[in-house]
């Protein structure tokens, strides 16, 4: 099954027992249990049984009944993400949260929304666009991303830099947990402090502590028009890096700002502004001349797919998140040319004003990624930064998806072994085997 | 507490650091919270996150319970002492240690008093947004324990959204750090767990804040209305024009005179009074203003001031600011209510609240952070009118009953601690509140951090989970774990 000898930490379920799954019929119904295909494995790891229940009850019910069986369990929304993380242990079973599927609630007058976890991010925008509004993250894929597995695992685009994150904008979730429980925390007020904040620690859980069922978010207001993207050439990384940070101590209110850096052409910093006409021209006054440095080269907000178009996998390419400190970004990207360089690779980065950003490595041996990989993820930390593996390419070695936890690890150990004591949720995916 | 024991305390934070003397430490036998006292063991003010470490592994090998104290405004009974416990006051823990403009980072002590980071960072044009009514003496680590809101956190967010990583020492000793100087640190987001967690999961003794560039522009509008229902009708009219102004207060006409008769902001004298302020890009605040400006003549508005200076505005809202002091003057005692509505639900409230208030014959006082729903009914009675303070009190909590039943909730933002902790359970079933202890037992499975508080009643934590060892058999490849 696994790595012979290895800890595992979460605990682990049993691969191959032999298992009654007409049980799990009698809970979800014949018609939504089926075997699992090759499109189900995830990270190579194949699943013998893909479930899809109606409801959060069943769903619940599912997962009580595979965690007494000790059956491992992947829980599953649009499919988008299952490369991230670590492999699996173990996996038997694939949850998916497709059927969990309506907008509970709109309450437009609120600012808020209430929504089950398989809802695409699509359909809730549409939705919220109805009055007006949106749920100002920016997701991949967010046609087929559903709001259960952004969530699970946090991802978050160019509008971080005005919104927050998504652990700034869910204001409560209902959790299924390995043994039927379904608990709820949070609520769908924006202001509340009442009890302990789990929407916040099943965010970027990778689901391995409950199956999110639900969640309630605050929302903003769509932009009043459409709004204005800037974009400047720098000369090097230092130089982009430089009006990043500019910007970044300006009064400016801009609601994208990123940096897109490669192997083969000069560095350029996007900037981007909303709201009202005066207010954008003023900005856009003030941002040139702080820009007055570096040249402009155009205006277009497809520079905002540009993190999505990362992901244009050839098989040789791993793509992966970082984090640094914003004032770090020319130094994570010459990190990257140095590591790239060494090994013969092509590169490209998309680094956000907020420190966080994206690096894809193409190299004609796969194997020659991991080097670089691990040596770029060492240099990071050593700058209090980190690096998140999303995408390997086959053949790249063994690698951890994350690097270190740091000295709260064991904390986290205990938060495990306390939601999901047999680690039947997601055995192994997460950090330091968690 | 046993001589020994104390010597120990001794040995770690000195003869200064060190009160056992009754009459000092009735300092420290409640917060803002006055009618829930309780006298602690001993109250010990450490001056380093390592003395804290020591304190707190001489209480887990005692089992001494301990809750940490900042600067002692909680309105919920959070830094309330626990009988056979001691006190650690983090008020000499208050240094700014490290300010880095450049990634908008300061790194502070918990003692730090909120309004003084603001001060450190305001010359070089920065800020740090969350600014409860107490913010000239609350403290960041009271701040963290409490999530701590204010009125600008309808745009900025509450501490939790400023806080990227905290050293704590976990109740059994061990110091560790949460998060980080960046953001999305690799695991668990167990900052965001920790903030809000009321000092129930271990102390804090140092905070990685995040601060704030002061907007272009900063304008505040006054707008009196005949009734609080005019009032709020400006403020949806406000949201559904699709503005996030950076705050939106209202008061009644009972906070109105309070907020007068202590601080003299010349508020005009009305049924319901908004306080709007926008901030950003001036061109914008500007076309913004005009607008909420015809919203709130629309909706019936008596008088719009727009303050022309930055003194004007600080007048503006020290009124409001004031208000729950100022209360005071018009009522020998009051409770501080905090609960929380969908902001729809305004006027349906109020007039339960007026209702419920005449009933009673008590008189209750709004004031209203009314952009995100977040209420302070202020419930003024006199204690030495017998049967007034429990009538009050019941008073208080019918008025929370409501926020729940409008699908909202029993605190924005001044926690549960000691006082709501029987009101939980209207929120929360059982098995919730037996969910979000389970984090309680991964930090602290003896309870020993401010243990009796948040919760009607502590989880059991169980055996103590163990690291798992696969079988020799396992590891060898013969068996596979059933």
């Amino acid at each position: 099954m696994d790595q012979a000898g290895a800890s595992s930490p979460g605990g682990t379920a049993a691969a191959t027992a032999e298992v009654s799954w007409e049980q799990l019929h009698a809970l979800i119904g014949a018609n939504y249990v089926r075997p699992a295909g090759p499109a189900d494995a995830v990270m190579g790891v194949a699943s013998q049984t893909v479930a899809e229940p109606a409801d959060e009850m069943q769903l619940a019910a599912a997962l009580r009944w595979a965690n007494e069986a000790d059956i491992a369990v992947a829980p599953r929304g649009g499919g988008t993400k299952l490369g991230w993380g670590n492999a699996p242990r173990v996996l038997r079973l694939i949850l998916s949260t497709k059927r969990l599927n309506r907008i509970v609630e709109h309450a437009w007058a609120d600012l808020t929304v209430v929504a089950e976890a398989g809802v695409t991010f699509g359909k809730l925008q549409s939705a919220l666009a109805q009055h007006g509004q949106r749920l100002a993250v920016d997701p991949l894929w967010p046609e087929n991303a559903t709001i259960g597995g952004i969530l699970s695992t946090n991802d978050s685009g160019a509008l971080r830099l005005r919104f927050g994150g998504l652990r700034d904008l869910v204001i409560g979730v209902t959790l299924a947990l390995p043994d039927g429980t379904l608990a709820k925390s949070g609520g769908k007020v924006v202001k509340n402090v009442a009890g302990y904040d789990l929407p916040k620690l099943v965010t970027g859980a990778l689901g391995t502590l409950g199956v999110i069922t639900r969640a309630a978010f605050r929302l903003h207001p769509l932009p009043p028009a459409e709004g204005r993207t800037l974009t400047f050439r720098a000369g090097s990384v230092s130089d982009a890096n430089r009006l990043i940070v500019e910007l970044q101590g300006s009064p400016l209110a801009h609601t994208g700002l990123q940096a897109r850096a490669r192997h083969d052409v000069q560095p350029e910093v996007d900037v981007r502004f909303d709201g009202t006409p005066a207010g954008i021209e003023a900005q856009c006054t003030t941002a040139r001349k702080l820009a007055a440095f570096a040249v402009e080269t155009g205006e277009s907000a497809q520079v905002w797919n540009a993190r999505q178009e990362l992901w244009t996998l050839a098989d040789t390419a791993a793509v992966a998140k970082f984090s640094v400190l914003p004032s770090r970004i020319a130094a994570a990207c010459e990190t990257v040319r140095r590591a790239a360089e060494k090994g013969g690779m092509k590169w490209k980065i998309v680094a956000q004003g907020t420190g966080l950003g994206w690096v894809r490595l193409e190299a004609a041996q796969p194997a020659d990624i991991r080097e670089a990989l691990v040596s770029v993820r060492a240099e990071f930390e050593r700058g209090a930064g980190s690096l998140f593996i999303a995408n390997r390419p086959a053949g790249s070695g063994a690698i951890e998806a994350w690097g270190s936890p740091g000295d709260a690890y064991p904390v986290m150990l205990r938060v495990k072994q306390q939601f999901d004591p047999r680690g039947t949720l997601n055995p192994g995916r997460f950090v330091g085997g968690i | 507490m046993d001589a020994r024991t104390l010597q120990e305390f001794r040995a770690v934070v000195g003869e200064r650091g060190l009160i056992t003397s009754a009459e000092e430490l009735h300092t420290y036998e409640c917060d803002g919270l006055t009618n829930f006292r309780v006298m602690p063991e001993a109250v010990l003010l450490p001056e380093s996150a390592e003395q804290v470490q020591a304190i707190v592994r001489v209480c887990h090998r005692e089992r001494i319970p301990f809750v940490a104290r900042g600067s002692g405004t909680g309105l919920s009974g959070g830094a309330l002492p626990v009988e056979h416990g001691i006190v650690i006051s983090t008020a000499r823990m208050n240094r700014i240690l490290e300010v880095d403009l450049t990634n908008q980072r300061v790194v502070v002590e918990p003692g730090v008093i909120n309004l003084d980071v603001t001060g450190k960072v305001s010359p070089h044009g920065f800020f740090y947004a969350p600014d409860p009514s107490s913010q000239s003496v609350c403290s960041i680590g009271g701040n963290v324990a409490e999530n701590s809101g204010g009125a600008h956190c309808l745009k900025y967010g509450f501490t939790t959204t400023h806080v990227l990583g905290i050293e704590v020492v976990l109740p059994d000793g061990a110091m560790v750090h949460l998060g980080g100087r960046t953001l999305d640190t690799p695991g668990y987001d167990l900052p965001g767990v920790f903030v809000g967690s009321e000092g129930t999961l271990g102390v804090t003794t140092k905070v990685i804040l995040r601060i704030v560039k002061r907007p272009e522009c900063i304008q505040t509008l006054l707008a009196a209305f005949a009734t609080t229902g005019e009032a709020g009708a400006a403020v949806s009219g406000i949201i559904a024009a699709g503005m996030v102004p950076a705050a939106i207060e209202m008061m009644d006409n009972l906070s109105i005179q309070a907020a007068e008769a202590a601080v003299h902001a010349h508020y005009p004298d009305c049924g319901g009074l908004l306080l709007v302020e926008l901030d950003g890009p001036s061109a914008e605040v500007a076309s913004l203003m005009e607008r909420v400006n015809e919203i709130c003549l629309s909706c019936g508005a008596t008088e719009i001031r727009v303050a022309q200076s930055e003194a004007e505005r600080a007048v503006f809202w020290k009124g409001r600011k004031a208000a729950f002091a100022a209360v005071g003057r018009i009522s020998p005692n009051y409770i501080v209510q905090d609960g929380v509505i969908p902001r729809t639900a305004l006027p349906r409230i109020l007039e339960e609240i007026e209702r419920l208030s005449a009933a009673a014959g008590i008189k209750v006082a709004n004031v209203f952070h009314a952009g995100d729903g977040n209420l302070h009914p202020l419930v003024l009675y006199d204690r030495s009118v017998p049967g007034q303070e429990h009538a009050a009190e019941e008073l208080a909590m019918r008025i929370l009953e409501l926020c729940v039943e409008a699908g909202g909730s029993i605190t924005g933002e001044h926690g549960v601690g000691e006082e709501k902790k029987q009101m939980i359970g209207k929120m929360f079933s059982e098995p919730d509140l037996e969910t979000m202890q389970l984090v309680r037992c991964a930090f602290d499975p003896l309870q020993l951090s401010n243990p009796s508080k948040v919760f009607p009643r502590p989880r059991l934590c169980g055996e103590k989970p163990g690291r798992y060892e696969p079988h020799p058999l396992e590891t060898a490849g013969i068996a596979e774990r059933f």
